[in-house]
């Protein structure tokens, strides 16, 4: 058996502090030893943005980052992003404008595009397609998404 | 924009309410197959074939059996020797032997992809060292993955021992070919004969996956008592415990399937593959097992929708009248029998009344995956042919295609090429709101910026629907609210659109129902969410289990006021005494006295409707062409629907939406890429590219209702039809920007260069 790391970080403003072998994705870290499953698995090869995750700031697929790497880092997932009893401004335009339809890209595509909107409040539609493109979804064609974006910005 | 058929008759139908599982499904909280937990987990892998052909000569899983962390390894010879016999899963059929082996290789494997062996371990990581230390000697024969190529004598042989037809005659012999059937009506030799136009070609399609973004998953526990128990993330739990149950050798009542959220499915999740290797292995350890699909065996492994090779051939008047027309489809398989052949026959010219048809159907198998459902499967390839045929006559003979189309429409009473008549169909009105639209009134520049090439295409598409059996409880709460359980896997907004349907009949508000989606031992038989039968069927027993708790609370009513239960009316969600209009209680203030009068209300239906009813799309698409690199982007794109009447217009838009931008990635991009060996090569998300925000633009929906006469609020299936006409609009943009005509899938930057090149 390989020896785990330690690793502590701040997940969703809270500390964590906690053991994991070092070949495994924080994907897996979030979902089998964090018991976070909101970030989903679609390709695990960082091709579908399914399992987006916002580290440092910075949106990633979480595939493709060891579970060892965020050590000394924050870390935010879809579990992380609405106020307790209150929706973030893009659940609730998610929900309003019908954007999901089986719902699995649908935590990745809310992590991109909060990002999106805390760098640009008030980003085009070619601005926001651009933006949303590492995130494949395969039932809303989009459309959907997009207006859902632009009236969440609308409210900001 | 909505038509305004169903504006103002309604109270809940047509409105757009936040679907009920929504809240769970933007937290994260909402739990999919591959979220499930059990005490004492095993993780599983599965090991697959690297030959596209091959027979398995050894298994030795020695070294894997003796890894610390390791508790079991299956290989065939650990399945029941599966009943050779072909079982109706609602949407398609399937034959146990072949479906046994299909999850689990025996004697030869034939695809890339197919499962070998299966192991479980403590951990992920540890069963996938296991797997790969499982050590298979195969015997590589050579393989055989298009169509025509199958059918040519001496080609390889797939199966063995497939007994093929030809026209209702055993073929004699080894055969790739399943089976060759025909629709024939009226006289086509007079028919063509009559014509002064007539046009004939050969058609190429690619094989493609549904893409759905979640893969295939598994958890299952065998019990001491033999007892089966699945959580999976499927289109049907009925359909899977059938296909567990026909699998493993057991009855379907020792099978238990827990149906998660799922992540898509389009057809690509009726079939099982994981469940009964799960199961299997928690047989040999005792513990719940689970299994996840990686991505590239999603590709390689899973059920994608055929490739195809097709002729059609139209003959018209110079007037537009159609004279005849003839189709001959061959599509492939996959590894087994049961490509979507026949309903491709179904809809090839069903959007048209055509007097003398003749259509030729080829189901063949070849070493690919076996084919599942995909949105409408076959009718893509079918419409592609036709209305590439169709553009082409209406140019050669100078007329208006969308005037062509209506000329010769279906309609009420036509007689459908395979032989049913059309009931009331919205085809011309879909053709005519076609015809108005925004987009079709616009002119096009032909000309783009940086001598870019514009063009705008139109085609049409037909689905029949289906109906299909689905079952519903209400159960009525003391605070006025109900609790609605059915069978139906709600994988786009179903939940809402059957609590709605309820709510209407209640008189309550939508909120007021929490749909549930239950297990197979919590609800009454239904089967699969596909074939569009959804919100149809299952809205239908939602339906017809309201009207039960309306005549139970009635009967309450009656039973409070002492007076005879026809003496009670029910309107807009009040029950009333017609002689004493004083005697009155709306369904809230009556469920909060069911515990004096009687005890708690539980209505209940269950339905196999048989008037689902066809469905049209018409699409509108202007393309932009660079010449000199052959990149088409679609640069507006319109569809018209009907949908009988829109439930939740959202998510009927969103279903039309998603189906297009599927189209269009068929159209311009998507394939399977075979190498020499049989083996699939771009099996992930990067090589095998589907559409991303950025390569679609707004996608507009102008839907139509034409009221369906066979369900109680005029529903028609709404997910299928709108993925047939997309590959054919694209194909008519294409030429309209460049005079060429591609009749092969993907008209890729490639095809699009060397037509141009030859064009000159």
């Amino acid at each position: 058996m390989v020896e785990k790391v330690r690793v502590r970080a701040t997940l969703n403003g809270e500390p964590v502090d906690f053991l994991v072998a070092p070949y495994i994705s924080l994907l897996d870290t979030l979902r089998d030893e964090l018991g976070l499953t909101g970030t989903k698995e679609g390709c695990n090869d960082g091709n579908c943005g399914a399992c987006t995750v916002n580290l440092d700031g910075r949106i990633v697929d979480s595939c493709c980052v060891l579970g060892a790497e965020i050590d000394g880092s924050t870390v935010e997932t879809i579990e992380g992003m609405a106020e307790p009893g209150r929706l973030h401004p893009l659940q609730q335009t998610f929900l309003e404008e019908a954007a999901l339809q089986c719902g699995i890209c649908t935590p990745g595509f809310l992590v991109s595009a909060k990002a999106l909107l805390e760098k640009e409040p008030h980003p085009s539609e070619e601005r926001i397609r651009f933006w949303l493109a590492g995130n494949l979804c395969r039932c809303t064609g989009y459309d959907k998404i997009i207006k859902a974006v632009q009236k969440a910005a609308e409210l900001a | 924009m909505v038509t305004e058929t169903t504006k103002g008759k309604y109270n809940v139908i047509g409105t757009r309410p936040i679907r009920h599982d929504g809240y769970d499904k933007v937290t994260g909280r909402a739990i999919y197959g591959a979220d499930v937990k059990l005490p004492g987990l095993l993780q599983g892998a599965v090991l697959r074939s690297p030959h596209a052909h091959a027979r398995i000569k050894s298994i030795d899983t020695s070294a894997a059996k003796a890894m610390a962390g390791v508790h079991a390894v299956i290989t065939h010879a650990d399945f029941p020797a599966a009943e050779a016999k072909l079982v109706d899963l609602g949407e398609g059929a399937v034959n146990f032997h072949y479906a046994s082996n299909n999850v689990m290789a025996a004697e030869k494997v034939l695809y890339k992809g197919h499962p070998v062996a299966a192991v479980a371990a403590v951990d992920k990581n540890t069963a996938l060292e296991a797997a790969a230390a499982i050590k298979v000697e195969y015997e590589v024969l050579t393989p055989v993955t298009r169509v025509l190529d199958a059918m040519k004598p001496g080609a390889p042989i797939v199966l063995e021992d497939l007994e093929g037809q030809d026209l209702g005659e055993k073929i004699v012999g080894p055969t790739n070919q399943a089976n060759h059937f025909r629709h024939e009506f009226g006289d086509v030799d007079k028919g063509f004969a009559e014509a002064d136009v007539i046009v004939e070609h050969d058609f190429d399609t690619a094989m493609v996956h549904q893409g759905y973004i979640e893969p295939h998953n598994a958890t299952a526990t065998w019990d001491e008592e033999g007892r089966i128990t699945v959580w999976t993330s499927t289109q049907g739990a009925f359909a899977a415990r059938r296909q567990v149950a026909g699998i493993l050798r057991t009855s379907d009542s020792n099978v238990k399937v827990i149906p998660l959220e799922i992540g898509g499915g389009f057809g690509g999740k009726i079939p099982t593959y994981l469940e009964p290797l799960a199961a299997i292995l928690s047989r040999e350890t005792g513990r719940p097992v689970k299994l996840l699909m990686e991505r590239s065996s999603v590709f390689e492994a899973s059920g994608p929708t055929p490739g195809s090779w097709m002729n059609v051939k139209v003959g018209v008047k110079k007037d537009g009248t159609i004279t005849a027309a003839t189709a001959d489809l061959r599509f492939d398989a996959g590894a087994y029998p049961g490509s979507p052949v026949g309903a491709a026959a179904m809809c090839v010219f069903s959007a048209y009344d055509i007097p003398n048809t003749r259509i030729d159907g080829y189901d063949i198998v070849v070493n690919k995956p076996k084919t599942a459902a995909y949105r409408a499967p076959g009718a893509t390839h079918a419409a592609f042919a036709m209305e590439s045929v169709v553009d082409e006559i209406c140019e050669k003979i100078g007329m208006d295609p969308l005037e062509f189309r209506i000329k010769n429409g279906a309609k009420e009473g036509t007689r459908r090429a395979d032989g049913p008549i059309h009931p009331r169909i919205g085809a011309i009105e879909t053709h005519q709101a076609a015809m108005a639209s925004d987009h079709w009134q616009s002119k096009l520049e032909k000309n783009g910026p940086d001598g870019k090439l514009r063009g705008r295409g139109v085609a049409t598409g037909y689905w029949f629907n289906i109906g299909l059996k689905s079952a519903v409880t209400i159960s009525v709460n003391e605070d006025g609210t109900v609790a609605l359980t059915e069978g139906s896997t709600d994988i786009g907004g179903s939940r809402a659109s059957i609590a709605m349907q309820a709510a209407e009949v209640l008189g309550i508000p939508v909120e007021s129902v929490r749909p549930h989606v239950a297990d197979t031992e919590s609800i009454g038989y239904t089967d699969v969410t596909g074939g569009s039968r959804t919100t149809y069927a299952t809205g239908y027993a939602a339906h017809d289990a309201a009207q039960d708790v309306v005549s139970q609370l009635r009967e309450r009513a009656a039973k409070l006021w002492d007076v005879d239960p026809e003496e009670i009316e029910f309107a807009n969600g009040s029950y009333q005494s017609k002689s004493d209009p004083e005697l009155r209680l709306t369904h809230k203030e009556l469920a909060s006295r069911l515990g004096s009068t009687g005890g708690p209300v539980v209505g209940s239906a269950s339905v196999d409707p048989e008037g689902a009813g066809g469905a049209y799309s018409t699409q509108i698409a202007d393309v932009e062409i660079d010449p000199e690199t052959g990149k088409t982007d679609v640069i507006r794109f319109t569809i018209v629907q009907d949908v009988g009447t829109a439930i939740h217009p959202s998510y009927v838009e969103g279903q039309m939406q998603g189906a297009v931008a599927q189209g269009i990635g068929w159209a311009l991009n998507e394939e399977y890429f075979f190498n020499d060996d049989g083996a699939m090569v771009n099996s992930s998300f990067l090589d095998y590219r589907m559409p991303t925000s950025l390569d679609l633009p707004e996608i507009e929906t102008i839907i139509v209702e034409v009221p369906n006469p066979g369900h109680p609020f005029g529903v028609r299936g709404v997910g299928e039809v709108p993925i047939v006409p997309p590959v054919a609009t694209i194909a008519n943009a294409i030429h309209d920007a460049l005079g060429i005509r591609l009749r092969e899938t993907p008209m890729n930057p490639g095809r699009i260069r060397a037509a141009l090149d030859e064009k000159g």
